[in-house]
């Protein structure tokens, strides 16, 4: 799609969109950034909080070495710089969700700077440039919907976050849409961040304007901030949105323009589908950041954990390792894409295939055997905890016909709860194909003397017989309890059924 | 005695630094404001009078160059203090809630919060 | 009156019990405490019961810590989970803390039995305890004068006999002034040597606890039971604790004392200046060697003090708005009115004009010429005193340029009381170690001190200076007239 835009309304206009993103990432630790309060979805309020997170007098917050960790990782996929000398601030603001009344935050000195983030687009793939990443805490939670009371919650106060702030680069709703569900990939494929959008560990901050040239002279309209979007979808919606407003709000007042008229914070209201100025009682935010004297410095070079983070040799990230695995091992697009939603999973399915596995077959065992299990369990494929070696030996076993495709899901299952091979399990379930022809031909002409409608559809009814050769396949599986070989049981049925039609003729 | 420490006790010197005050009552006000103290005009007046003359004071400051010298915010020269990610018992939320004055289950609460936002 | 060292041993050896020391330290409480208001609140029941878990201990042979059985009070800006923590603010009037400082931790395991909570100004902002939201704390030597501030509860507990030893805690004197006003060995140990976690900060760069005493033997005492690395504050040396009991003989034969010119100019009163001279002449008797030396830039201490202790504050005192505890408004419309009225209502004169002040050096615009300023200006004084302790190994000055004031003589002029700071401020600014010591009274019969400033980590150098003279001095041994 073109960045340059014709107003549908009034010829000899045309317009960009020029968008800037904030997005907080919660990082995956056990813990808050500054103290050991578990991180937990929808517990009961205030059941995870502590004198530091509740900010109580004479309580001191302590760094969670794991979230720097974590923050590194994901600053140097988003090739920044990252800080020999990184520290931590102080940013003022009076709310009910904020019990210190200041978020400690990192101002002029944040840990990462300088990167960029390559975002796939209809145009080929766009380079979106990333100003800094900061390390911060969370805010706590208010409930308005409780009538002339708010109820707050500050067991998310602490909250280990990233906010990555991009360059104004994005130049399309649907650019920065993509731009969100890559860093979501990033984020997640790394571990980064579990980027779970109902957990709210991901929101987005659009900034939008728009430059609009008329009689080739450039005009801006103001900047509007839309605050805390939580969903991929309301990010493209609400700049869609706010383009189409603020080139209407310019052609109704040519003075509504950028410098006169004040930076704007809006609202997405999503039953509406619109965007709403917030009204702020407080004059101009004036945050009075200064260094929290609480804190020490982090400086990377001197720390054994930091500098090990920070020298991990760049990893192969989700983009170049889905295209990899579709020149290298035949997958599919979505097939590889499946895969790599997490790192482990997807270097298990590495190791898998180092291990003898057929990848192609492997690959469709991943995406529906493995994915479904782990599902089931709610954990991701890694996390089932099946060695390498054994998964490779399923899809092997598939591959040589020694299980059939739908054997192998219950052999699987089976793995969950043994050590043992593949090939034992499925022995001692009775789920090895049996390929001795004359048994076979038993199964086939058992299934065939038992369902003389079925044949007689295949003879008469050409619509229908498909159906009914699937019918009478799964017949000889059952028959055999599911040691025939369904393949070889479909030939055979053909070949008999069309015996039948020749006596017939 | 030296010149620097009479200029501890001598109010003549700091009354002739309040000539140019640089703080007025509606500035008072917006930092008032800043700080969230609701102040009596009467309080506004002092603070004024009490800002003037100890800004009057620090003013020396600005005698001193202080160019290209770091800043102090620590005493001790310490980095990377950082704690293992590992989970510590938090409160009950009985105990977390112990000194609220005002509450509704486990939560806090507060008279409804009217359009404002945050950070 | 007996010391803590004398106490811990008297029980030790069975000459008394826990229980019989805790009896006479409540009974001088109820003797005097009524005109005194040392204390914002006493536990004598669990006093008394730990107290007789001690005697217990004790009879069957068991461990028991070195301060075992000795009462101690704590200033009530401490956190206690038995006891309201007020900071003597009728914003934390009813606030009790689910948990308990450090310190109080560290006094406890050590044996020691906290007996109440002292008074003090507002949130430690204040050098008189006039500042107390609960009432004046009176100086037992005139009780028409003020004990120092803003540790002043913690002074006068120790100084009228009421127990052996009390913690303070020092931002720009409040433990070493009161110290001097009242007669006692008070310590400020270099930053980051006891941690603060449970300490409500007043400014988190400058505060430390330490200990009131009557005796630099003592001192080492506590010291040695509160200091120590603690993984819940991140500004806490991960530094081995001395056993500064034991280093306290050491000879002054060939010390190096410097004498900081720009200490011991106009304003020093001649009273004072006289029994610090008086005080000099022993330490160069017992084999000290006075060498004169310059820290430049002290005369931009107290300007680069105010500045970064108020910005420091300002957000230090951001939470207390009746939200989550605290004095909640009962005037208040919306949320931000709350906050506002509760703050305004609830919080004292000097607080809010020290959070002004630092609201004001941070905000917009002003950052640069103030809080930045002042912080590089801290910089310069740091290395002042970096390049004096190349040539000397401690320095001594006064502690206070004049004795105890008059009750009410300075609440109208803040800034004349900032200006008595003078002496005291470097150090925390510096973050080195500090203590004053006795050295004499005024004609009115007001105490006199003087104080040592050592490097950082440098405690049991200036311990043992006051240890030595201590030994060739007896105006720690005198009572007030109560």
């Amino acid at each position: 799609m073109s960045a340059l835009k014709r107003s549908m309304t009034e010829p000899g206009i045309t317009f960009r969109t020029i968008i800037g993103l904030e997005v907080h990432v919660q990082l995956r630790t056990k813990t808050k950034l500054f103290c050991g309060c578990l991180l937990e979805f929808a517990a009961l309020p205030n059941s995870l909080t502590c004198p530091v997170c509740l900010g109580l007098p004479g309580a001191l917050p302590v760094m969670n070495r794991e979230a720097v960790r974590l923050a590194i990782r994901l600053g140097k996929a988003l090739n920044c710089t990252i800080a020999d000398f990184a520290k931590w601030d102080r940013k003022s603001y009076y709310y009910p969700d904020l019990p210190k009344n200041y978020q400690i935050s990192q101002y002029d000195k944040p840990l990462c700077q300088e990167g960029w983030l390559d975002v796939p687009g209809e145009d080929g793939v766009g380079r979106v440039g990333i100003q800094r990443a900061h390390l911060e805490e969370d805010a706590g939670k208010n409930i308005h919907d409780t009538p002339g009371c708010t109820l707050v919650d500050l067991n998310r106060t602490g909250t280990p976050l990233l906010e990555i702030v991009t360059r104004p680069d994005l130049t399309s709703a649907d650019q920065a849409y993509a731009f969100c569900t890559e860093l979501q990939k990033l984020a997640t494929y790394l571990s980064v961040s579990e980027g779970s959008m109902q957990k709210g560990q991901m929101r987005f901050e659009p900034n939008v304007n728009l430059a609009i040239v008329r009689d080739g002279i450039e005009y801006r309209t103001p900047i509007s901030e839309i605050k805390n979007l939580n969903s991929f979808k309301a990010v493209r919606a609400a700049i869609e949105y706010e383009t189409r407003r603020q080139l209407q709000d310019w052609m109704a007042d040519n003075s509504y323009l950028f410098g006169e008229r004040p930076h704007e914070n809006r609202g997405w209201n999503d039953g509406r589908q619109v965007t709403e100025l917030q009204r702020s009682k407080e004059q101009a935010h004036d945050y009075r950041y200064f260094p929290d004297p609480d804190l020490v410095s982090v400086e990377v070079g001197r720390n054994a954990a930091l500098q090990g983070e920070l020298n991990r040799p760049i990893d192969e990230l989700p983009v170049a390792r889905c295209l990899r695995f579709q020149a290298e091992y035949g997958l599919s697009a979505n097939d590889a894409e499946t895969i790599l939603a997490e790192r482990a999973t997807a270097d298990l399915f590495e190791r898998a295939v180092e291990a003898g596995a057929p990848p192609k077959v492997a690959a469709k065992q991943f995406v529906n055997v493995w994915s479904k299990l782990a599902n089931e369990y709610r954990r991701s494929i890694a996390e089932l905890g099946i060695e390498a070696k054994r998964i490779g030996a399923l899809a092997k076993m598939v591959e040589q016909n020694t299980v059939s495709a739908s054997a192998a899901k219950t052999v699987a299952a089976a793995m969950l709860d043994s050590t043992d091979g593949p090939d034992f399990l499925a022995e001692q379930l009775g789920l090895i194909q049996v390929v001795d022809e004359e048994e076979l031909a038993k199964w086939v002409d058992a299934a065939i003397a038992a369902n003389e409608k079925a044949v007689q559809t295949i003879l008469t009814n050409p619509k229908k017989a498909k159906a009914s050769e699937g019918f009478l396949r799964g017949q000889v599986m059952k028959i055999s309890s599911g040691k025939a070989d369904p393949g070889r049981a479909g030939e055979l049925i053909a070949k008999r059924v069309a015996g039948l039609k020749d006596q017939e003729d | 005695m030296t010149e620097d420490c009479a200029s501890f006790f001598s109010r003549k010197r700091l009354e002739d630094r309040l000539v140019d005050t640089p703080i007025d009552e509606s500035q008072v006000r917006h930092v008032a404001q800043l700080a969230r103290l609701k102040l009596s005009d009467d309080e506004i007046r002092q603070h004024t009078v009490d800002l003037v003359a100890i800004l009057g004071y620090v003013e020396q400051l600005s005698e001193l160059n202080t160019d290209g010298i770091a800043e102090t915010t620590h005493p001790l020269p310490l980095c990377n203090v950082l704690r293992d990610d590992e989970p510590q018992p938090s409160l009950t939320p009985d105990q977390a809630l112990a000194n609220a004055p005002q509450k509704r289950d486990t939560f806090f609460g507060v008279p409804k919060v009217l359009n404002q936002e945050g950070g | 009156m007996t010391t803590l060292t004398e106490t811990v041993e008297s029980i030790r050896a069975g000459q008394t019990t826990a229980t019989q020391t805790i009896q006479a330290c409540l009974e001088r409480i109820e003797k005097n405490d009524g005109h005194l208001h040392a204390f914002v609140s006493v536990d004598s029941k669990r006093a008394l019961a730990r107290a007789e878990l001690i005697d217990n201990a004790l009879k069957a042979g068991k461990p028991v810590g070195p301060l075992a059985g000795a009462a101690v009070a704590v200033k009530d800006n401490l956190c206690t989970d038995f006891a309201a923590t007020t900071c003597a603010s009728r914003m934390l009037a009813e606030y009790r803390p689910p948990y308990n400082a450090h310190v109080v931790e560290c006094l406890e395991r050590a044996g020691a039995i906290v007996l109440g909570k002292t008074n003090l100004d507002e949130f430690a902002m204040g050098s008189s305890t006039e500042n107390s939201g609960i009432g004046v704390t009176c100086n037992p030597w005139q009780p028409d004068h003020v004990p120092g501030g803003s540790s002043g509860g913690s002074a006068v507990a120790v100084a009228a006999g009421m127990v052996p030893a009390a913690l303070g805690s020092d931002t720009g004197g409040s433990i070493r002034q009161p110290a001097s006003f009242c007669g006692l060995v008070g310590l400020k140990p270099t930053y980051g040597r006891v941690s603060r976690y449970g300490l409500v900060a007043f400014a988190s760069s400058l505060d430390q606890v330490g200990p009131f005493t009557r005796t630099a033997a003592d001192a080492a005492l506590m010291l040695e039971a509160i200091a120590g690395y603690d993984g819940r504050d991140s500004t806490c040396a991960d530094q081995g604790v001395p056993r500064y009991a034991e280093k306290l003989g050491r000879s002054l034969e060939g010390v190096r004392i410097g004498l900081p010119a720009e200490y011991f100019g106009e304003g020093l009163h001649e009273t004072v200046r006289a029994s610090i001279d008086e005080a000099t002449k022993v330490l160069v008797d017992l084999g000290a060697k006075l060498v004169e030396i310059s820290l430049p830039h002290t005369s931009y201490a107290i300007a680069c003090y105010y500045l970064i202790a108020t910005a420091e504050a300002s957000s230090n005192l951001a939470r207390y708005d009746g939200i989550h505890y605290g004095h909640r408004s009962k005037n208040a419309q919306d949320i931000m009115e709350l906050s506002a009225s509760s703050r305004g209502e609830a919080l004292g004169p000097e607080v809010k004009r020290r959070i002004m002040l630092g609201t004001y050096a941070l905000s917009s615009g002003y950052y640069d010429a103030y809080y930045k300023k002042a912080s590089q200006v801290r910089t310069l004084i740091a290395q002042d005193f970096a390049q004096a302790f190349e040539k000397v190994d401690a320095i001594l000055s006064p502690v206070t340029p004049t004795t105890a004031f008059a009750i009410g003589e300075k609440t109208d002029d803040p800034l004349a009381m900032y200006l008595a700071d003078i002496y005291t401020i470097s150090a925390n600014l510096a973050g080195i170690c500090a203590v004053s010591v006795p050295c004499g009274f005024d004609p009115a019969g007001l105490p006199i001190g003087y104080q040592l400033m050592g490097a950082a980590f440098q405690e049991e150098t200036v311990l043992a200076i006051a240890h030595q003279y201590q030994q060739h001095s007896d105006f720690h041994r005198r009572v007030p007239p109560l």
